[in-house]
């Protein structure tokens, strides 16, 4: 898949969503991640969402159901990175996100899994 | 709400989910040219992923046809398709309404927030046609 790479960096999955990801290749993410925090028993995972210029409900859906697959094999999941008008946008959509953490950036949402207990300071992914 | 006046610049088929992404582009370019607000292009681009969406998954297609407006601080689209039209607007445009199992019936009524104008015609057997203008600031 090329839309989007999953990374394992400091013990959680960070998966990065290019600007042009279609439909079809975040239900590929999905599974594709899904497998990955399995194979891996992460309990973290980061989606990086700033190169999206826009969500619309389709992939709000998407990021919440990203999020609750991943509980039920008990990872967290932090979206980072939404832009500002995104987040307005969302809110007009009535998308509120709620099965979603949110962290600003990628190092708030490590700060705030490690605060949590969810991946330890020293391990290295 | 008719584009008579306005100038089409751009038309793109909806046969792909590809599509979308480049329909998106293609409308995020318009109003970049039109000076618009980083808020107001997101907001009016999201209405145009979510009614060309509605063309390709609900009426299996459709084309997209993008203009420049007399007032050359707004964006006009029209997206048109021959799919299996709407049995009852009204009740399309509310939040939560949808056919399809797991969405989430928000596209339309979250597109008529978005933009400045909006406009449906359906229907059902014949099509859908959207038309939407956005403005590029709120003044
Ligand atoms: N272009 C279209 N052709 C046929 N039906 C449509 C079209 N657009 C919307 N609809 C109908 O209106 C409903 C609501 O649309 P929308 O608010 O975008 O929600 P969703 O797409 O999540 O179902 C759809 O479920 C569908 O039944
Ligand atoms: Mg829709």
């Amino acid at each position: 898949m090329n839309a989007a790479a999953i990374y394992a960096v400091e013990g959680v999955l960070l998966v990065s969503i290019t600007s042009d990801i279609t439909d079809t290749d975040i239900i590929d993410l999905q599974e594709a991640l899904s497998k990955r925090i399995a194979d891996t028993e992460c309990r973290g995972v980061v989606v990086d969402i700033s190169a999206l210029e826009i969500v619309d409900t389709f992939v709000g859906r998407v990021l919440a159901q990203l999020t609750s697959v991943a509980r039920l094999l008990d990872a967290e999941t932090y979206v980072v990175g939404m832009r500002p008008a995104v987040a307005m946008t969302l809110v007009e959509l009535g998308m509120y996100l709620p099965e979603n953490h949110t962290a600003l950036t990628l190092s708030h949402a490590l700060d705030k899994m490690r605060q949590s207990g969810l991946i330890d300071g020293l391990r290295r992914g | 709400m008719v584009f008579d006046e306005a100038d089409r610049i751009a038309t793109i088929e909806l046969e792909q989910d590809r599509d979308v992404v480049r329909a998106r582009s293609r409308v995020a370019d318009a109003m970049k040219e039109c000076g618009s607000s980083e808020l107001m292009q997101t907001r009016f681009v999201t209405a145009v992923s979510e009614v060309v969406r509605n063309a390709l998954t609900h009426a299996g297609g459709g084309t997209l046809a993008i203009y420049a407006m007399p007032n050359k601080r707004q964006v006009g689209i029209e997206c048109r398709d021959c799919g299996k039209g709407i049995e009852d607007i009204d009740a399309a445009m509310a939040d939560g309404f949808t056919t399809r199992r797991g969405s989430m019936g928000r596209g339309l009524g979250g597109a008529k927030r978005l933009s400045k104008t909006f406009a449906i015609d359906s229907s059902p057997g014949k099509g859908t046609t959207v038309r939407m203008i956005g403005a590029c600031s709120l003044r």
